[in-house]
């Protein structure tokens, strides 16, 4: 009965991430050109190539938990090298959506990174290079990650602390606001 | 010939000599680049990671913008070229995704207009021969490693300009500066992009890789069309060559900052004086600086 419902569940959600991802599972046929190619792969639990077959294999739950959706680099090497043209950074992205929405942040450096950028756009329509990495550095808990780096940044004029702010910012909030009433975007 | 110019954030800011040197350039070979009042960012990866609808309004705002003028964009910046062609597409594709977009950016965006590298726009629009003709400082024996890194040749389908696996357009643009570009294997390996921030301990031995092969393919400089490559490699070499037990004295180059030196601009004009690897006793040993043509001048 467990083993039933479990398998139910992970229908539902492999369907789930070929809707939202717009790959179809089944086409990838386990050759690992993806993995072979992957620069990040060395430092990722489940290759790419595992990542879809816990998907095939109605796994999804293990591939929810895993770090690799969360370390992957969007280079696109992989979509670029497949035979079978199974766009993998979307099935990524689709994949680490859902994590998040269950709360399974599972590199919480990456999502607090991503938020702030998200952040600083939202409220000034540009990203702000220095705010961002303040307050990255104080949410993730490193407040001197790069500090040395600052001075020099600062004295050759590559950063300011002053963000620069769009004049149409409405148009940029109701971008962010409608993208959110189509059940998407930043929570 | 003109375009809509979309700087993007960084160009502003870490790459504010990306922005000096391209918009130098542009004038010199007779590009016009108008730019797009009030543009505002693309998203970049944190959009596509965390919304897809996102991830194409927020280039498509800008897209509009320019549709509305009747111009082409061209894009210096890698990751924004790659974010407005993904919205450039799939508004082109489907009708439903063109209607749903516009109301979320509160303009008609038809996509009739086209996104272009900034690298293209110079090389495949302005031409080599024209760019050859305006050589006045040569970069002569110079060895360059052109890196284009991901997103400027992939996904090729988006891209679409050059080979995603061998691309030589930037090869191209420095042998016809006089300079030499070196064969090397990991011109489109990944710089790690922003795991060098969230995640240093991957960051900094993707970087090096990179630089690495750089050096011993013979090059003495390498070559980006990217803010995000050009900041992971020369803000981080120092320590990325650490973290290796290794020494790496490498400058990095923007390809506009190349064609600005070859045409006959000054350093500091091209923003050559900020970089954090200074690339100016390299230009000084290969007396790219003082180039016979120069030193006639100032005698």
């Amino acid at each position: 009965m467990e083993l039933a419902g479990s398998l139910r569940r992970n229908q539902t959600l492999k369907n789930q991430v070929e809707a939202e991802s717009g790959v179809v599972l089944s086409d990838c046929y386990q050759c690992g050109k993806c993995s072979a190619g992957c620069p990040v792969a060395p430092w990722m639990d489940y290759t790419p190539r595992q990542v879809i077959r816990l998907l095939q294999l109605g796994l999804g739950e293990v591939a929810l938990k895993s770090h690799t959706p969360w370390l992957c680099a969007s280079c696109q090497a992989c979509y670029t090298r497949c035979p079978r043209e199974v766009n993998l950074p979307r099935l990524m992205e689709a994949v680490r959506q859902e994590a998040r929405r269950r709360g399974m942040i599972n590199e919480k450096k990456v999502d607090i990174f991503e938020q702030a950028f998200l952040g600083t756009l939202e409220r000034y329509g540009r990203a702000h290079e220095m705010g961002l990495m303040v307050q990255y550095n104080l949410q993730s808990g490193q407040p001197f990650k790069d500090a040395l780096l600052a001075p020099p940044l600062l004295l050759k004029g590559k950063i300011s602390p002053f963000p620069m702010k769009i004049k149409d910012i409405a148009g940029i909030k109701n971008i962010f606001a409608r993208v959110r009433a189509r059940g998407g975007g930043r929570s | 010939m003109k375009y809509a110019y979309y700087p993007g954030c960084s160009l502003e800011a870490t790459a504010k000599e990306y922005n000096q040197s391209a918009k130098l350039v542009a004038r010199h070979l007779g590009v016009e680049l108008w730019e797009i009042p009030d543009w505002s960012c693309c998203g970049a990866t944190a959009a596509h990671n965390n919304n897809h609808l996102l991830s194409l309004a927020l280039p498509a705002r800008n897209l509009a913008i320019a549709e509305a003028e009747g111009l082409d964009v061209a894009v210096p910046c890698a990751a924004c070229f790659n974010r407005l062609r993904a919205a450039e597409a799939a508004v082109r594709e489907s009708e439903s995704m063109q209607a749903t977009i516009s109301e979320i950016i509160g303009r008609d965006y038809r996509a009739t207009n086209k996104t272009r590298a900034f690298l293209d726009v110079m090389v495949n629009g302005v031409g080599l021969e024209k760019i050859k003709e305006q050589v006045v400082k040569p970069l002569a024996g110079l060895k360059l490693a052109a890196y284009y890194g991901c997103l400027l040749v992939r996904p090729p389908k988006l891209t679409a300009f050059d080979d995603p696996e061998d691309p030589m357009t930037m090869d191209r643009l420095i042998d016809a500066l006089g300079g030499e570009a070196v064969s090397w294997s990991y011109k489109t390996e990944c710089c790690g992009g922003s795991l060098a921030t969230a995640r240093g301990d991957i960051g900094v031995r993707m970087i090096y890789q990179v630089l690495r092969h750089a050096r011993d393919a013979g090059a003495e400089g390498v070559v980006t069309a990217c803010p995000l490559c050009f900041l992971n490699l020369d803000m981080r070499e120092a320590q990325a060559a650490a973290a290796h037990g290794d020494q790496l004295q490498l400058p990095i180059f923007y390809f506009t900052e190349l064609m600005g030196l070859a045409l006959g601009y000054a350093p500091k004009d091209l923003g050559l004086t900020t970089h954090f690897v200074n690339p100016l006793p390299l230009l000084e040993a290969k007396e790219i600086l003082r180039h016979p043509a120069t030193r006639r001048e100032t005698a």
